[in-house]
């Protein structure tokens, strides 16, 4: 129950500081829309290859640019905890005996909320450029709980990298590396069917992909909803671990100090 | 009857890459008095808090605070005692009020008796009109205050302050030196301040440690550890200063013990200063030596400190920064 309550408090703290930065909150929503513009326009004519699967290309994009952004503000999501750190607030935190995972659950909850503000946004764009889906509200909150789901992962190995590395640096080159190849090894931008064999194996074990298929299943005219289950629940399994990880990463920061 | 606040018992801690931070640090803090740590950047002051404060842990050695074991009960230990860190610990985008709100909600504190408590608090460190502004907007006198509000927001038993007036004005310092006095005689608390102000430990502070490469190694009042100097304390700075060793040399013979140079300033304790100023001076003429002045006063802190570890805090502080 504490735990709970402190995760509230804490959660409650960063989406205070977030409505204070509308200018932050308009580039999150500005940014995905300019990839959903461009690389909309970019490959509209990819819909036409044979085997593509879909005669729409900004139907097949818009999920992909989706996960994309859920994805990116989750790598970055570690530059709140090193911010605490740096101006001493974390170290004020930590000789109170708020519970660990509060200090973590915080900073996710805010990816979460700015995930699926972004989410929105990019939906309601994606629709106006004439995206359209058979799977319709069930179809399009399944899209929307996978890249939440996605987000709490990701966010959590960003503030265990920040935990440990302490540096910006460290958490600005680990985020590019871990969320670009992320990306383009799942089927946001081009159904895999089309990708050499490599990539369709590298997606099986690519929790960016587990998200894109789930939503992907739930947007069509019949989904599998075990096929969304089996999803989800693996990106609940990794959320679970990394942030145990992250937690116990504070006991890596206090024998560093 | 006394009794021990604070109590850490041969505390060692080394960080990667060899660097010894504490060697076997040992204090005993008593109840109600406001206790001062005082060194050089690098003496060991800071990483002692962050163990007393749970922070951190030793690589050996023990340490009690408000009677709990740091090491066995952290938690228990959390709840007893306020921090206030070096810098500051204020959240900038949150405004003042919410900072003071959530710092005690993490303490279990809600309702109307955290609003109370919040009220009380912003009240007395002088911030109720600036409650609701982000405390980014505060002075560097604000910002300290509402710091030490943060760490008094439970009540707690002894409050640990680093460095709490380094990079204010001299107004601001005597004012939180008031602030940090009254929190002793109006709510009963134990200070364990640490400082590397020589006029802070010695107008503050009811008793003083002088830290050095991670040791205490003087313990005690400023008056008692002053008193403990015999005589009044000489300083003759030379006009050249490759005779220092010779001028000590000579003055060992003519001065009491504890004879030492500090650059081109041989610091020595004489009994009864005024009348062996003008025998030493004919004694150093005698040798050929010149000297540029002569100064003859009581004992300071400062000289506490060279007495104990040969060097002033001045000449430390410029060591530690190269």
């Amino acid at each position: 129950m504490t735990a709970i309550a402190h995760a509230g408090y804490m959660t409650g703290r960063h989406l205070r500081a977030l409505a204070r930065q509308p200018w932050y909150i308009a580039f999150t929503l500005l940014q995905p829309l300019i990839y959903l513009l461009i690389f909309g326009a970019l490959f509209e004519k990819a819909s036409l290859i044979p085997g593509f699967g879909s005669d729409s290309y900004i139907t097949f994009l818009t999920p992909g640019v989706l996960v994309m952004s859920a994805l990116f503000t989750a790598v970055w999501n570690g530059m709140n905890i090193l911010e605490d750190m740096k101006r001493g607030t974390l170290d004020r935190f930590l000789v109170t005996p708020v519970w660990r995972g509060a200090l973590i659950a915080g900073p996710i909850a805010n990816a979460a909320v700015s995930s699926l503000v972004q989410a929105g946004v990019i939906f309601g764009v994606g629709t106006l450029l004439g995206a359209d889906y058979e799977g319709g509200i069930a179809g399009v909150t399944v899209l929307i709980l996978a890249s939440l789901l996605l987000t709490a992962p990701f966010a959590a190995f960003s503030n265990a990298v920040a935990l440990t590395a302490r540096q910006e640096e460290t958490m600005i080159g680990l985020a590019n590396f871990v969320a670009l190849p992320l990306t383009f090894l799942a089927s946001g931008f081009m159904p895999l069917d089309l990708a050499p064999n490599w990539i369709q194996t590298a997606a099986k074990f690519n929790p960016v992909n587990w998200a894109l298929e789930a939503g992907r299943e739930a947007l069509s005219a019949a989904p599998d909803w075990g096929v969304i289950g089996i999803r989800l629940g693996l990106l609940v399994v990794v959320g679970t671990v990394l942030f145990t990880l992250a937690t116990s990463a504070f006991r890596s920061y206090q024998r560093s100090i | 009857m006394t009794a021990t606040a604070v109590q850490a018992t041969e505390l060692r801690k080394t960080y990667p890459g060899d660097v010894k931070a504490l060697d076997g640090l040992s204090l005993s803090v008593e109840k109600g008095e406001i206790f001062g740590m005082l060194g050089p950047n690098g003496a060991g002051k800071s990483t002692t808090i962050r163990i007393l404060t749970t922070l951190s842990r030793p690589d050996s050695g023990k340490a009690k605070v408000a009677g709990v074991d740091v090491l066995a009960s952290p938690d228990d230990v959390r709840r007893r005692i306020g921090v206030v860190a070096q810098g500051s610990g204020v959240d900038p985008v949150a405004t003042g009020r919410e900072n003071l709100a959530l710092q005690g909600r993490v303490y279990g504190m809600r309702g109307q008796t955290l609003r109370r408590r919040v009220d009380e608090l912003l009240e007395r460190f002088r911030l109720t009109k600036a409650a609701d502004r982000p405390a980014q907007t505060y002075s560097g006198g604000m910002k300290r205050r509402l710091d030490i509000a943060l760490g008094m927001i439970h009540s707690p038993q002894v409050l640990f302050l680093d460095e709490p007036t380094t990079g204010l004005d001299p107004e601001v310092r005597a004012d939180m030196w008031e602030m940090i006095r009254r929190l002793v005689t109006d709510d009963g608390l134990t200070v364990l301040l640490t400082t590397h102000y020589m006029d802070e430990a010695d107008r503050l502070a009811d008793r003083v440690a002088i830290v050095e490469g991670g040791r205490v190694v003087a313990e005690g009042a400023p008056e008692a550890l002053k008193s403990d100097l015999e005589g009044d304390a000489v300083h003759i700075e030379l006009a050249e200063p490759e005779a220092a060793d010779r001028a000590r040399d000579i003055l060992s013979q003519v001065t009491a013990n504890g004879t030492q140079v500090d650059g081109k300033t041989v610091r020595a304790r004489v009994r009864g200063g005024a009348e062996a100023v003008p025998r030493i001076l004919t004694t150093l003429d005698g040798a050929g030596i010149s000297v540029a002045s002569v100064t003859v006063s009581r004992p300071s802190l400062d000289d506490v400190y060279f007495r104990h570890t040969g060097r002033s805090l001045a000449a430390a502080e410029e060591g530690e920064e190269k």
